[in-house]
């Protein structure tokens, strides 16, 4: 009887590792966290699409490698990575000091500023200390955005943390949420652009100061595969260099 | 009738995940029940410290906050040891710690504790005159285990692993919250994305009813068997 | 007390994780978990009495009505109950302008509101259990003293079945306890919330999780010698008298 016990226990923890092999990258898995439109999202048809998506992919060619994108909640999306549930992290990641500690970030491919975002009848015209007073804050938890809304205005509001964009939208329309502060192009396309004038901007947008909202979004690596995000930076290079990156950016964000 | 607005496959596939889990999970955690009654029977002074710890810590925090901590820190630990075959011995070792393994460990390693204390009630209820019965006929003790002690056990522990299993198939919905895709968490996104939570909802929630309902009847019967012997009731 | 301060500063200095700040949300977080676990066990145990005294009637149209009502809720996870409750009730046309919405706009109180019910139905049922166990011999006592049933319930069954229940509901109170963590799912800063803040932020599990769950040991552990305590104070009848 014990033996079968400790049989069926190796088992199950063999099954737990469930393949050990070794990488060679030529096929490289890149956690993202959806829906965030028009960054990455899927489409009524369930395929990925989006800036990163198209971008990646774009990347994965040049370098003559195979991409799989792998779907991880973004309060897991670092801890995923590190654990090697995939190899790279594509999803509107900010490259900031913190997450420098534990990850090793491309160069920047996009730069992003957030933004304020309210019901059109919210009558503030810019986000500050009296402004906020009392208000309920929604935030995206362990986002920029997040370190940011703690960090400056907890004293004075009430800051509710979700684990998706998506939550935070519902509780929003159903008034729950008084304004809410997001990357800038994730809350024009989901809030101003989705809901026919019921959702405003609130002053202009943030990209300082840079302790929070750093250089841009990067790919984040493990900090041991730099050959691989080498690779990556030259791939960007070339498709800046070739018009390829300019015709991803006017398919999500119009021309400049 | 009810519209699922396509996510009806879906829906089902996270059942089958539920069910897999909840399954999977009972069998780890009976086996470590057994194992935590027979340490805590046993007279070694260190087996029987180590699973009286191992019970109390794990009944004393909640389901949710060992779950994450397994399953965020579980990934972190193999990470480490992964890390140090890499710089240490060159060896690129790649261990994928999948979320429904982590589930089933965490599930079972819980519910392990409480299983325990069941299993070594039941043990403890079986009559000793039966057991020393069993060795006068030459019976090795690995016999006696399976023809006496555990079935006569198991008459006892049935009520209480059938309580048990109540509270697992429960537990289950937790594994939506650490990202895994349950039932529960199908039916959470597909009210979101269609603001309809009633629609999704409701049907789990009744899901979860009629497996409850199928292993009562399930427990009943085998309860009935290992009954057999003690009159009727 | 600058003292103190200093010297509380001078332990947190170069800890990137137990910050004074991560500490206020640790706080923050055990005052949410208690207000939420004490009040839904309070309004819960209120709920139960004179359900499970329905539930014990004979009469099928009362016991019925309690019996669906516990069936349900003992049988769907909690998980599934607050979503309902959170995400349901903003689908009630026009809720946001009744005199309601205050309530229902705070997490707290959806979350108060599952977690009652939930309670309560399992209170109910170790109610019912306890009632149904009165000995003969109790209730042949109070008909020959010639008590109405109502003053029979008030003076013998009840009480009675307080304390047998006593051990059952203290398990309850833990397992409330333990079930409140699930409150940060939708987005209380309660203990488990906090934890998860302070994960999400450092990105380190260790530190947030076996923290709270220490916290969460020490409460277990005094609410377990609580009702020990409470047994022995209540139940002194019942142990074998030494002379």
């Amino acid at each position: 009887m014990k033996k079968l016990l400790s049989v069926s226990l190796i088992g199950l923890a063999v099954a737990a590792a469930s393949s050990a092999q070794a990488r060679d990258y030529d096929h490289v898995r890149i956690g993202v966290d959806v829906p965030y439109v028009p960054m990455e999202y899927r489409t009524p048809e369930g395929d990925l699409t989006g800036f990163d998506i198209d971008l990646g992919n774009a990347m994965c060619e040049e370098i003559g490698v195979t991409c799989e994108w792998i779907e991880q909640e973004w309060d897991g999306i670092i801890p995923g990575l590190l654990s090697r549930n995939y190899d790279a992290v594509m999803s509107s990641m900010t490259i900031n000091d913190e997450r420098r500690q534990q990850v090793l970030f491309s160069d920047p491919y996009i730069t992003m500023p957030s933004a304020w975002f309210a019901p059109s009848n919210l009558d503030i015209s810019e986000a500050n200390e009296e402004t906020l007073e009392g208000l309920t804050i929604g935030v995206q938890r362990g986002t920029l955005q997040d370190n940011y809304v703690t960090d400056n205005y907890s004293s004075v509001a009430d800051i509710s943390r979700y684990s998706t964009a998506d939550d935070m939208v519902l509780d929003l329309d159903a008034q729950r949420l008084d304004i809410v502060f997001l990357d800038f192009p994730i809350g024009q396309s989901t809030l101003v652009e989705n809901e026919d004038g019921d959702y405003t901007i609130v002053g202009e947008q943030i990209s300082e100061p840079k302790e929070y909202f750093g250089d841009g979004f990067g790919i984040a690596f493990r900090q041991r595969d730099e050959a691989l995000a080498e690779k990556f930076n030259e791939a960007l290079a070339t498709l800046k260099e070739d018009g390829t990156y300019d015709e991803i950016h006017a398919r999500y964000f119009g021309e400049e | 009738m009810l519209d699922l607005q396509g996510y009806g496959p879906r829906l089902i596939e996270g059942a089958g995940v539920t069910v897999q889990l909840a399954v999977l999970s009972l069998l780890l955690a009976v086996a470590l029940g057994l194992l935590t009654a027979t340490a805590k029977m046993s007279r070694n002074w260190f087996l029987h410290r180590t699973a009286t710890l191992y019970t109390t810590l794990i009944r004393g925090v909640p389901d949710l906050v060992l779950m994450m901590l397994l399953f965020y820190g579980g990934q972190i630990g193999v990470n480490a040891i992964s890390d140090i075959l890499y710089y240490d011995f060159e060896i690129d070792l790649y261990i994928n710690f999948n979320a429904f393994a982590a589930g089933v460990l965490t599930i079972g390693f819980i519910f392990g504790a409480y299983m325990g204390e069941t299993f070594r009630g039941a043990f403890m209820a079986v009559d000793n005159g039966q057991i020393e019965a069993g060795k006068a006929y030459g019976m090795s003790s690995g016999l006696v285990f399976r023809r006496i002690r555990f079935p006569q056990m198991m008459r006892h522990a049935l009520p209480g692993l059938s309580n048990n299993w109540m509270v697992l198939l429960k537990t289950t919905a937790l594994v939506s919250v650490i990202g895994l895709t349950d039932m529960v968490r199908v039916a959470a996104e597909a009210s979101r994305a269609t603001h309809e939570p009633f629609v999704f909802l409701i049907p789990v929630a009744v899901a979860y009813l009629l497996i409850a309902s199928v292993s009562e009847w399930i427990f009943a019967r085998l309860q009935k068997r290992y009954d057999i012997g003690f009159g009727e009731h | 007390m600058p003292d103190i301060s200093a010297w509380f500063n001078d332990l947190l200095s170069g800890n990137l994780i137990f910050t004074p700040t991560t500490l206020g949300y640790y706080w923050t977080g055990l005052v949410t978990t208690s207000q939420l676990v004490f009040l839904s066990l309070v309004i819960g145990l209120v709920m139960a009495v004179p359900l499970a005294i329905m539930r014990s009637s004979r009469r099928k149209w009362i016991s019925l009505p309690v019996y669906v009502y516990t069936y349900v809720f003992r049988g769907t996870p909690l998980l599934i109950q607050l979503y309902i409750i959170y995400y349901g009730v903003v689908f009630f046309d026009g809720i946001q302008e009744s005199f309601f919405w205050p309530i229902f706009r705070e997490a707290f109180y959806p979350a108060l509101i599952a977690f009652t019910l939930n309670t309560a139905a399992y209170t109910t049922e170790i109610f019912r259990g306890a009632i149904k166990a009165t000995s003969k011999g109790e209730i042949e006592a109070a008909r020959a003293y010639g008590m109405s049933q109502g003053l029979m319930m008030r003076r013998i069954i009840i009480p009675s079945a307080f304390r047998r229940a006593l051990p059952a509901y203290g398990n309850e109170v833990i397992f409330m306890l333990h079930a409140s963590a699930i409150a940060s799912v939708v987005t209380l800063m309660d203990l488990t919330g906090a934890a998860r803040y302070v994960y999400s932020r450092f990105y380190t599990p260790f530190e947030p999780f076996l923290f709270v769950a220490l916290i969460y040991l020490c409460l277990t552990f005094a609410i377990l010698f609580f009702f020990r305590f409470l047994e022995k104070k209540l139940l002194a009848h019942l142990k074998p008298q030494t002379p």
